[in-house]
């Protein structure tokens, strides 16, 4: 599409432009909320019984496309009374309704019945808006059908300004309502380049039956159900670029060893533990093919190391009189390890290839940091950090790791800690203590939109996967 | 109904017997003339001619108290009358005179059972002792010997660190001397356990971080006990991280309490 390939380039364009602008900003990529212009979202209508899911429908369009961040949501209230359904409602700029059009009635009453008609109802005041969604569902044989259309209402036109037009059909409840609210979603974000979130998944650790268990959940919070149930203490998640499987530190045995479960099975898969006080804080490599974590297996400090998927073919990285946790590889370029150290003092993010070698300090040596997590693209990490803090009190931040900068995200509100990405790259769940109690959030990358995730027990360590 | 199963257990029963007795004596003794009713035609001459011996009878037999707890006594009394030949309490009593009486000390529940012989016949009667078992006593205490867990949480302390450092402090060090005496006397009284040396730490750091910190909090505790002669083989270090706090405050006195190295009971 002609139209799209435009669209993007000079989007692209923009996002560099927006980058440049914002030089002592950290350079991330992610655009404010509202980078891609303003949406309108009208009610969608459901023929018959189809009505009865569309409360849902129309808050999970909602939600879903607010969420993304990359529009300024336009309040439903300034929307005409008048709302097209499908392309053919659209009235052209000068066309006239010939046959009800009556002397008498005046041009302004014509005009106030025909309002929301014409795309320049939509795309001037008050409503302001550069896109919006229209459409309805049907009930046909049996299943919830949706016919979606997104229209760039700045054009002067209605025939060049649609943008998306698709079909989509689930079941006939509020799940299918869900779903198909949540298909057309992400095919409005992929126009605009953005990565679905849907179908994506957030392990976690909590402690809601009575002990702390590998949890799952959908993205947004809903769905959430146990991974293991050992009855000891299950912590640290990772979970396999593929999103097949989790590995996680377990005191099962009485020591903190590194158990690998199947996500696909919920079964647990072979691994074989070093003869060690303690094998913890795994993490798979890109490929899945191998763990990096840290263990004593040499004696003294723990080290990282690093193992194929079993547990077999170990190999030392790191070699050094400090306490050293959580590897991570860098997702586009498997050389380059972010990992924690306390090999100056407090502990600090390191940089290092995978060999070990080229070991350089990320963060300045104020405060304690941890929990390094790759961005999706590679250039960046999230991590919780206390600078600017007493020990203990941690905020999220992002660093551009080739420049070292840094931009803070959360700003003392609690103890946040675990930040994790998105595959959009553009959202971070993390967990946030306030006074007892630790529960996750979500948010967009410029601290934005958080959202409160889980209410039930403690939860905490959430890792997006697939 | 008859004689024979007098029961001794109440009082009400020994009025019972009375009145048995007293029965008896109407239908029985055909020699002494009854006294109230009118005689019926005596039967002719046989009981002149030879006179059958009275069939001995049991006047009492009793045990008081009836109920006891096991290890407290019973006493069997009795009496008995007629012409006997042989008189006996079984179980366990054997031959007794013709009135007496005798503690026992039954175990369990025992029906003791009087049997009188003689000329005129047979007669038994019983009498049952209820024993039951009495509250246990307290457990064996083994003297001056106390459990591997008991002198863990009793004579041993916990060894305190810095924050964020797992270096042996000077109070530590006089902690760990201290224990490593204890130590080495409880497995050398127990040659089959181990000691788990748990590493904690406070909530502060991250909790990844916390699980190496307090993996080294617990061997250099292990290392030092080591030096001062306690088997490096005996001490098993285990890092808990965070994960198991003595104390939850967010306060220097709680944190101070899970900057520690403890020790418990292995296998």
């Amino acid at each position: 599409m002609k139209k799209t390939t435009i669209t993007a380039v000079s989007l692209f364009a923009l996002a560099i432009a927006a980058a440049l602008v914002a030089q002592d900003r950290i350079v991330i990529g992610i655009e404010k909320p509202g980078g891609k212009g303003s949406m309108a979202v009208p009610d969608f209508r459901g023929a018959a019984e189809a009505q009865a899911q569309m409360g849902v429908f129309n808050q999970v369009l909602w939600d879903e496309l607010d969420g993304s961040g990359l529009f300024r949501m336009v309040p439903k209230t300034s929307y005409p009374l008048n709302v097209p359904q499908r392309p053919e409602d659209w009235m052209s700029e000068d066309s006239r309704q010939p046959a009800n059009s009556r002397p008498s009635t005046g041009a302004a009453a014509q005009a106030t019945r025909e309002l929301g008609r014409r795309l320049r109802d939509w795309s001037g005041p008050p409503v302001n808006a550069t896109y919006s969604p229209i459409g309805y569902t049907a009930v046909q044989g049996g299943r919830l059908v949706l016919y979606g259309w997104l229209y760039n209402v700045g054009q002067p036109d209605a025939s060049g300004a649609q943008v998306l037009g698709k079909v989509y059909n689930s079941t006939l409840d509020e799940a299918g309502a869900r779903d198909v609210a949540r298909q057309f979603a992400a095919d409005i974000l992929k126009t605009f380049g953005a990565t679905s979130l849907n179908g994506s998944k957030v392990v976690f650790v909590s402690t809601r039956s009575g002990s702390k268990e590998i949890w799952m959940m959908d993205y947004d919070g809903s769905n959430q159900k146990p991974v293991t149930s050992y009855k000891s203490i299950s912590t640290t998640p990772a979970v396999a670029p593929d999103g097949s499987k989790v590995a996680f530190t377990s005191f099962l045995r009485n020591r903190p060893e590194i158990l690998v479960h199947s996500l696909l099975t919920g079964r647990r898969l072979p691994f074989y533990n070093q003869d060690a006080s303690m094998n913890a804080t795994p993490s798979f490599t890109p490929d899945g093919s191998e763990i990096l974590f840290s263990s004593t297996a040499g004696g003294g400090y723990a080290q990282i190391y690093i193992c194929s998927a079993d547990g077999r073919n170990l190999r030392r990285i790191t070699s050094v009189r400090a306490v050293e946790v959580e590897p991570k590889v860098n997702p586009k370029n498997r050389s380059e390890v972010v990992f924690v150290s306390g090999r100056s003092g407090p502990q600090q993010l390191y940089k290092m290839n995978i060999e070990g070698t080229d070991i350089v300090r990320l963060t300045t040596g104020e405060g304690e940091a941890s929990n390094p997590a790759w961005h999706p693209e590679g250039q960046h990490i999230a991590f919780a950090w206390t600078k600017g803090f007493e020990p203990g009190n941690f905020n999220i931040f992002v660093m551009d790791v080739a420049s070292r900068r840094v931009e803070q995200l959360t700003h003392g509100a609690g103890r946040n800690e675990n930040p994790t990405w998105a595959p959009d790259g553009k959202h971070i769940v993390f967990s946030r203590r306030v006074g007892r109690t630790q529960q996750l959030y979500s948010m967009l990358a410029d601290g934005s939109q958080v959202k409160q995730l889980t209410t039930q027990g403690e939860n905490t360590m959430p890792v997006w996967s697939k | 109904m008859g004689l024979d199963k007098i029961a001794s257990r109440t009082h009400s029963s020994v009025v019972v017997l009375a009145l048995a007795l007293s029965l008896f004596a109407v239908g029985c003794k055909k020699k002494t003339p009854p006294p109230a009713p009118p005689p019926p035609p005596p039967p002719v001459v046989t009981p002149k001619a030879a006179p059958t011996p009275a069939r001995p009878t049991v006047s009492s037999f009793t045990a008081e108290p009836s109920a006891i707890e096991r290890g407290q006594a019973s006493t069997l009394r009795w009496s008995v009358s007629g012409e006997t030949s042989g008189i006996s309490i079984e179980p366990a009593i054997g031959s007794v005179n013709a009135s007496g009486s005798r503690q026992v000390f039954p175990g369990n529940t025992t029906t003791y059972t009087l049997t009188v012989t003689g000329p005129g016949g047979t007669a038994t009667s019983t009498a049952t002792v209820n024993v039951t078992a009495p509250p246990p006593p307290p457990p064996v205490r083994q003297p001056s010997k106390k459990s591997l867990s008991e002198i863990l949480s009793s004579d041993v302390q916990d060894a305190l660190f810095d924050y964020d450092q797992s270096t042996i402090r000077e109070d530590a060090r006089a902690v760990l001397t201290r224990n490593a005496d204890v130590l080495k006397a409880a497995l050398a009284d127990n040659p089959v356990s181990a000691i788990v040396v748990e590493g904690h730490a406070d909530e502060r750091g991250s909790a990844e971080y916390n699980l190496g910190l307090a993996d080294r909090r617990a061997t250099a505790a292990k290392e030092f006990l080591v030096q001062l002669g306690v088997p490096a083989d005996r001490l098993k270090p285990v890092s808990y991280g965070k994960e198991r706090p003595q104390c939850t405050d967010s306060s220097e006195g709680c944190w101070q309490k899970n900057r520690r190295a403890h020790f418990s009971a292995g296998q």
